[in-house]
């Protein structure tokens, strides 16, 4: 009977320390640097475990490497960056506690994080209260320019509009209806109605646009990709995906399955790269298309000197993707944060948010996308270029289509009513969530 | 373009000449040219009428054709030729870059084949040839196919090419030969007839003819509710097996032996992962056999689970059997352990498990209507599970002790059923099943370390809608929950569906706590 006893309280202890361990989370704190040198303390905060860790781990990765990186040639004003990684396991209201542990306690003097909005929206208000500095390196749905945050992704109108505007060309296939498919959240409902705004202002009639929303998660695609047949069969008709997470892969999976080819019916998707289809057979998807602002497949010195960096980093700490080591667009944002950031550090001879902040305007600096970046003088966003690309059959992508240069982001879309009364430039924003 | 495009080719199949030099320059344009330049430089390609032509274009529809300089050439299974001789390249020359091909050119590519094709002395060339120009009727293929229907005498491609000549009489000719054009349109299975018949509609002027249209619209439209009907159907079946092959192993460590295991949607993920494990072995070992990693990974889910399984019972829930509360703690902490564990061993990203070549694809019913083999695999697969479940209770002696003990443990005991072994072995058995749940799920879904969370929720509800403790019952609630789930998703979309699904089934557990089966007699008193 003791045995038994003994038994569970160990049970009960293993499974508190897991509870803890899970729920709470692991804040892995990088032990500080030689006393003698100088160092600096950086937060990152991306979730490395729950739904989210599939996109978010690699960008923690990255950003692990870009410091190792300037650490190696001298630091950030002599500076060596020490890094601050904790994990909001992909809870929302965890993002804010984080958030504000790295900025009062460890009192780091930026901050690289966040995937979805609303982890983002969940942190706005602390970053705009401790006067903190966040850099967001991933696509979204503009709406938003807070003084605090440098958004290194896309806006609308460097990713959404531009992709439903190549495939209404006669080049793109010259589609007439539109599905606008997407999972139910903050950053797809505002994209589709961007999305449907920009439409009805081409022309389309509402009929001929289809909205749909899935859970978080979804996994049975079956009546889905039926209902977009049975909607092919009034025209030419493209689908816009703004499907996020893993229920990509049973998505493309069933459109596969079902024979519904990229000639007939294709779909853009703008939270679909490298990384996503890692786990998906991409033979039958040849010719289905994502609109980034960046590809692993593109030319260039820069772009071949990231690739190899990566692939050189993931295979020294031994990354569980060293195997095949993929890029992807939030990747190449992330990294363009933190060297302008330097960058900016450099020029203000501060660390202090305000004159960081300020230097920020007008950074520039020369991308793996070939082109060179620019951090708007005003709005907070990057002058990014816009590819499209076509999958292929090993998960590339085969850029079809490309603007001349780098795009000058509008978070306030014009194709939302009221935006156009809305300045161009950062505020506080967390009180207008 | 594409109009153009194929008269010329259709040109040049009807003048036929003798091969001519491959015209450089329009090869060179095909590989380096702007959008229209190469949709041009194919039609030139085709007008010249070299077989050479058909080649360059087939490398170019695969993505095979790259260029470096003024040169162009084939790269296939690392061997480069050059595209205009035929001649072998040594060595790939360096700056080689791909052809950059769109959708666009692929699908006037693709057409420009199949015309191509449906001179070919192989039927089933033919056939696959009619059929992707009928799912296009692009009308500018229309006298190259009556061409074709005149040659042709394969009952099954003159029917196809019948359909597509059909189109072209039916904006010109007679009112009758319309009215007969109409009638062979509205029999065929073809997806766009219904969009093409429409559209003449709009603009026929004909009394006869219009009201012929409509009736045919009509028949059409009838048609393809059924084929929706059916698809929607299909696809209840096919949610309803997974949801079995889910709950099946619940159903026996749930439903007979009342443990609460929090820790069955991780039994399902091992066995996911087991599967992905083989699959690799076989990859690696045995490529040449790799359609058939399955047949290996059946089993080896089976086993890893069902051992996991029976660790765990001899390890935790032997101790805390008759307190529930101390069963779900500890199997839940059980399952974030071996989450945490998996995502250690194998990474947080989600693992990639291939479907074998045979479970690709699907079977078309109709043509709007495609089966997916790999669901109908898996529906087959669940039933089969479910008999051999079956037997095993009804027909084994173990089935016998298993229902035996769950019945009445004290009896059992006394009649000398070693009780505990029966316990381990049925708990082994059950999570087995889960296992084999995981192989079917990694051939749809995704698998990673979070995978068993999705289904642990859908799990427990069919076993207790299906009423604790009875088989019969979790297969008709798995087949009810799949069904009404289907049909609630295509009338109010994915989310409200969900919503709805799990609002019906409280207000059912409210009105019938025992579930749809309820065990009676004795054996619910004493347990």
């Amino acid at each position: 009977m003791s045995y038994r006893r003994l038994f569970i309280k160990r049970l009960a202890a293993v499974a508190s320390v897991v509870a803890a361990s899970t729920a709470l989370s692991l804040s892995l704190q990088v032990p500080a640097a030689n006393a003698q040198t100088k160092t600096i303390k950086v937060g990152v905060l991306h979730s490395l475990s729950g739904t989210m860790a599939i996109s978010e781990t690699v960008l923690k990765d990255t950003a692990l490497m870009a410091f190792e990186e300037i650490n190696a040639k001298g630091g950030v004003m002599g500076y060596k960056i020490e890094p601050v990684v904790v994990d909001p396991a992909s809870n929302w209201p965890l993002f804010a506690e984080k958030a504000r542990q790295l900025l009062t306690q460890d009192k780091v003097a930026a901050v690289f994080g966040c995937w979805t909005s609303v982890s983002r929206k969940s942190v706005l208000p602390v970053f705009e209260e401790l006067n903190g500095l966040l850099f967001y390196p991933v696509q979204y749905e503009g709406e938003e320019i807070s003084k605090n945050v440098f958004y290194t992704g896309a806006a609308p109108n460097q990713q959404a509009i531009p992709a439903v505007e190549y495939l209404m060309s006669k080049e793109g296939g010259g589609a007439k209806r539109w599905v606008l498919l997407g999972t139910d959240y903050v950053y797809p409902r505002t994209t589709n109605k961007i999305l449907r705004a920009f439409l009805k202002s081409k022309g389309v009639a509402d009929k001929d646009i289809d909205e749909k929303y899935t859970p978080f998660g979804h996994s049975d695609y079956q009546t889905i990709v039926a209902d977009i047949k049975k909607f092919a069969g009034g025209g030419k008709t493209a689908v816009v995906s703004t499907i996020n997470g893993d229920s990509n892969v049973p998505f493309y999976k069933e459109l596969g399955n079902q024979g519904l080819k990229a000639t007939d019916v294709p779909v853009v998707a703008f939270s679909v790269g490298e990384e996503e289809l890692r786990g998906v057979d991409t033979k039958p998807l040849v010719g289905h298309l994502a609109a980034w602002n960046y590809f692993m497949s593109l030319k260039n010195p820069e772009n071949d000197a990231f690739k190899a960096k990566w692939a050189a980093y993931a295979k020294s700490k031994k990354l569980a993707a060293a195997d095949k080591p993929l890029t992807n667009d939030p990747m190449e944002a992330t990294y363009i944060g933190i060297y302008m950031w330097k960058q900016a550090v450099e020029k203000a001879k501060s660390f202090d948010v305000d004159k960081v902040s300020a230097a920020m305007g007008g950074q520039t600096f020369k991308a793996p996308s070939g082109f060179t970046a620019k951090m708007d003088e005003k709005n907070h966003h990057l002058h990014k270029p816009v590819f499209i690309g076509e999958v292929k059959s090993d998960g590339q992508f085969n850029v079809v289509w490309k603007t001349p240069g780098p795009v000058r982001a509008q978070p306030w879309s014009p194709f939302i009513a009221g935006n156009d009364k809305k300045k161009d430039e950062p505020a506080l924003m967390a009180a207008k969530k | 373009m594409r109009k153009i495009l194929l008269t010329l080719f259709l040109l040049a199949v009807v003048c036929a000449r003798p091969a001519a030099a491959l015209d450089a320059a329009a090869v060179a344009k095909l590989a380096t040219g702007e959008g229209d330049e190469k949709t041009n430089a194919i039609a030139a390609l085709i007008a010249e009428g070299d077989p050479r032509a058909l080649v360059i274009l087939e490398a170019l529809g695969a993505g095979e054709l790259q260029t470096a300089g003024n040169r162009v050439f084939i790269v296939k299974d690392g061997k480069a030729t050059d595209a205009i001789t035929g001649a072998n390249i040594a060595s790939i020359p360096p700056g080689a870059e791909d052809v950059v091909v769109n959708n666009r050119l692929r699908g006037v590519v693709q057409a420009a084949l199949a015309a191509a094709s449906l001179m070919s002395a192989d039927r089933s060339m033919r056939l696959a040839a009619a059929k992707e120009l009928a799912a296009g009727a692009d009308p500018a293929v229309l006298p190259l196919v009556t061409k074709a229907f005149e040659k042709e005498t394969d009952p099954e491609v003159r029917s196809l090419l019948a359909q597509m000549t059909a189109t072209a009489q039916l904006k010109s000719g007679a009112p009758e030969e319309r009215i007969a054009a109409i009638r062979t349109l509205a029999k065929s299975q073809s997806g766009n007839t219904r969009t093409i018949l429409a559209s003449v509609l709009e603009t026929e002027k004909d009394d006869v003819v219009k009201a012929e249209l409509q009736r045919s619209l009509r028949e059409i439209d009838g048609r393809l509710a059924w084929h929706q009907r059916a698809g929607l159907a299909f696809a209840g079946i096919s949610l309803g097996s997974i949801l079995l092959l889910a709950a099946l192993g619940l159903a026996i460590t749930y439903g007979l032996m009342g443990v609460i295991n929090m820790a069955h949607g991780e039994l399902i993920m091992i066995g996911a992962y087991t599967t992905y494990a083989v699959q690799n072995l076989f990859r690696g070992y045995a490529p040449g056999a790799f359609d058939w990693y399955l047949a290996a990974a059946v089993p080896a889910a089976f086993c890893v689970s069902a051992i996991v399984g029976m660790v765990l019972e001899r390890g935790v829930i032997r101790w805390l059997y008759g307190r529930p509360l101390e069963t779900l703690l500890a199997t839940w902490g059980i399952s974030l352990m071996l989450i945490q564990g998996m995502r250690t061993l194998f990474g947080a990203q989600n693992v990639q498990v291939v479907n074998p070549a045979f479970m690709s694809g699907g079977i078309e019913v109709f043509s709007d209507i495609v089966l997916p083999w790999n669901r109908i695999v898996i529906i087959v697969f669940a039933f089969a599970v479910l008999a051999a479940m079956w037997l095993m209770l009804e027909r084994t002696r173990l089935g016998l002790f298993v229902r035996g003990v769950t019945q009445n443990r004290a009896m059992a005991s006394c009649v000398g059923v070693p009780t505990t072994r029966v316990d381990t072995w049925a708990f082994g058995l059950g999570s087995g099943i889960a296992g084999l749940a995981g192989c079917a799920l990694s051939q749809i879904g995704n698998v990673g370390p979070d995978l068993g969370q999705s289904y642990i929720v859908d799990s427990f509800l069919v076993v207790v809608f299906g009423g604790v403790g009875q088989l019969a019952g979790t297969v008709y609630a798995a087949l009810i929950l799949g069904l009404t789930n289907k049909l609630l998703e295509s009338w109010s979309g994915a989310v409200i569906a969900k919503i709805a699904v799990l609002v019906f089934i409280i207000i059912f557990i409210q009105l019938r706590p025992q579930g749809m089966f309820a065990l009676r007699g004795r054996a619910v008193e004493a347990g």
